[in-house]
């Protein structure tokens, strides 16, 4: 599903540039429920934004879905997300005048989607999250965990290939966490790939595979428990 | 290009940030209305000279004759100059190709008798020409015509409060009225424009006056109506050559102003037109500064809009907006906001106009303030066109932020 060869990113700081990403080799399948591991400046955001065409790398071969990203354009990328992939925020990244369903349905409009079909599938999928009663309230009037929910309703609604999850419980206390990880688990049981990136360890054991990051490299990648349990 | 799930889109954004949404609105809504009034009031000024020289016609030119003031060819000052048929008919031949009109005119003060009603009015005796001259309006029967003149007819037209002072409600057409002694057919009446001393007057054949009241060839005054295909510096030339040309005809000197003089429309009109001209010329000016400092605001207004929104389009981008899709949703929405505020502007200042015109009159010399439609469609073309750079090119530049960069905005 993704398969990345010998990945660099620099980004300039002045006369200097700052090597962000020295080399990555990756190679996701379909179905695989991934974490990736590392501190800050470690480069896993960087790995994300890349991995989620929201920035270009400099060197090495990306393939998503078996299709070489090169040389893409704002048009051509937009239209690769929407298809392609789904993204879930550590901020959440609602947008604040729309309500949860209309957030929702938001991505099927780019699709091109007409309205009525489109509110009948995010309903869906806001069901799906245990959220339907909560469609017509404004980002604002609902919790954290709610929120995440709605993002990651959002995600789905697509059927995308890949769900990209940024710190997705970064901004969650621990109850609440755990509800919004147990929802990416189900999600990747369905046979979804999920691409998860944390600092937080009990956070990554509820995956399936580990890979982690330091200075730009990767240094260690392996199957967890869970993946085992199944 | 009607696509209802955009227009959903910007109402949406509108009604969700009104505050924004009247904010950017207001400025060009104040600037056009502004435009409005200024323009209106410029025109309003315009029409009044208008009027004011309308009630004769525009093309008219006056030949007077007085006193000498110069001697010339051994002959004294204070001679009386007279101007008589002859130098009516060389006026008629010399400058054929160049007069629509031409009238001789005497003027007169009689007591017109019907009855027990009696009265003095001015009577003029004049060519029929003379109708186009003075726009008279012929309300019942008809003005004077050649056969009249060539019968010297004892015929007369009288003006509209003639007849209501003479005959009050009853008709007076084909009624006989007794001039001086003469009893004269009434053939027409009139109306005019002028106010209520042009409808005082009553009108008879030149040749009939000549020859009843003096037996002479006499004539007051020579009013001629130049061809309008003439330019404004044509009539006048042609002015100053009729005057030149009769003082030589008539012995006075090239300089005798007062014994001989042409007073030309073409003169007063040109002095208007450029009087206007110049004060057009300012309004647009200072209207145009008006109409950018309201599109400097929107822009100003839009920049700061689209900044707020930055996050917002790295969300939809990272959702799968094309940056086309998030260009043209804001400037869609900007153009939205300039035309409709645009046109309250337009239409509030429209009204006031319409509010305070009656009172502008009477008080300010302004006559019927007004914006033309031109106007009108021009300004709309520039609210929509600012509506669209105000908007397009900090929506560009907010579209082609990557994503990334888009979404750590705040």
């Amino acid at each position: 599903m993704i398969r990345i060869e010998n990945l660099h990113k620099s980004y300039p700081m002045g006369k200097d540039a700052l090597h962000v990403l020295k080399g990555i080799n990756l190679h996701i399948k379909e179905g695989e429920f991934v974490s990736i591991m590392g501190s800050s400046g470690s480069g896993k955001s960087t790995l994300l934004n890349i991995v989620g065409l929201l920035d270009v790398h400099d060197e090495g071969e990306y393939y998503l879905n078996d299709q070489l990203i090169k040389d893409m354009n704002e048009k051509k990328a937009a239209l690769l997300r929407n298809k392609f992939l789904g993204f879930v925020f550590q901020s959440f990244n609602l947008i604040s005048y729309k309500t949860a369903l209309e957030n929702v349905a938001l991505p099927l409009y780019y699709k091109g989607m007409s309205r009525k079909e489109r509110l009948i599938v995010a309903m869906e999928y806001l069901d799906k999250v245990g959220l339907k009663a909560w469609a017509n309230h404004l980002p604002n009037e609902l919790s954290g965990g709610q929120k995440q929910r709605v993002a990651i309703a959002r995600a789905l609604v697509t059927k995308p290939k890949v769900v990209l999850a940024d710190e997705p419980t970064g901004a969650l206390d621990s109850t609440t966490s755990d509800s919004v990880m147990q929802l990416l688990k189900d999600i990747n049981n369905e046979g979804m790939t999920v691409f998860v990136i944390t600092h937080e360890e009990e956070v990554a054991e509820q995956t399936k595979r580990i890979v982690r990051l330091k200075d730009g490299l990767i240094i260690s990648d392996k199957y967890t428990k869970a993946s085992k349990a199944v | 290009m009607f696509d209802l799930d955009r227009w959903r889109e910007i109402f949406q954004s509108i009604n969700k940030n009104r505050l924004r949404s009247v904010m950017s609105g207001f400025t060009v809504a104040f600037a056009i209305l502004l435009f409005t009034l200024l323009f209106g009031i410029v025109t309003g000024l315009s029409n009044s000279f208008k009027t004011a020289f309308s009630d004769d016609a525009q093309n008219s030119m006056e030949v007077r004759v007085r006193k000498t003031t110069i001697p010339f060819k051994g002959m004294q000052t204070g001679r009386k100059i007279q101007l008589k048929n002859e130098d009516y008919n060389f006026v008629g031949n010399e400058y054929e190709s160049k007069i629509q009109y031409q009238s001789a005119i005497i003027y007169k003060n009689f007591t017109l008798k019907y009855k027990n009603e009696a009265g003095t009015y001015s009577v003029n005796a004049v060519n029929p020409d003379n109708q186009f001259l003075e726009k008279t309006i012929i309300e019942e029967g008809r003005f004077l015509n050649e056969r009249d003149l060539r019968k010297n007819s004892k015929v007369i037209v009288i003006g509209r409060l003639i007849k209501q002072d003479l005959f009050g409600e009853k008709p007076a057409l084909g009624k006989r009225l007794n001039m001086n002694g003469s009893s004269y057919l009434i053939i027409g009446i009139f109306s005019d424009e002028g106010g209520d001393n042009d409808e005082r007057i009553a009108y008879i054949p030149i040749t009939t006056a000549q020859m009843i009241y003096g037996n002479n060839d006499y004539i007051s005054q020579i009013v001629v109506g130049y061809n309008p295909d003439l330019s404004l510096d044509g009539a006048i030339a042609f002015g100053n050559k009729m005057e030149r040309d009769l003082r030589k005809r008539m012995n006075i000197h090239p300089d005798d102003q007062s014994a001989l003089s042409v007073r030309n429309m073409a003169d007063a009109n040109k002095g208007v037109g450029q009087f206007l001209a110049i004060l057009y010329a300012l309004v647009i000016l200072v209207g145009s500064g008006t109409l950018v400092a309201g599109i400097i605001g929107i822009s100003n207004i839009m920049i700061f809009v689209i900044k707020e929104r930055t996050k917002e389009f790295g969300i939809r981008k990272a959702l799968g907006a094309k940056p086309s899709s998030i260009v043209g949703m804001v400037v869609q929405e900007s153009v939205l906001i300039t035309a409709i505020s645009g046109y309250f502007g337009l239409f509030l200042g429209t009204y006031i106009l319409t509010l305070i015109g009656d009172s502008l009159e009477k008080d300010y010399f302004i006559k019927d303030p007004s914006v033309s439609s031109g106007i009108v469609f021009g300004a709309t073309v520039v609210l929509i066109l600012s509506g669209l750079i105000a908007a397009y090119v900090p929506a560009k530049r907010a579209a082609n932020i990557k994503p990334i960069e888009a979404l750590r905005a705040d």
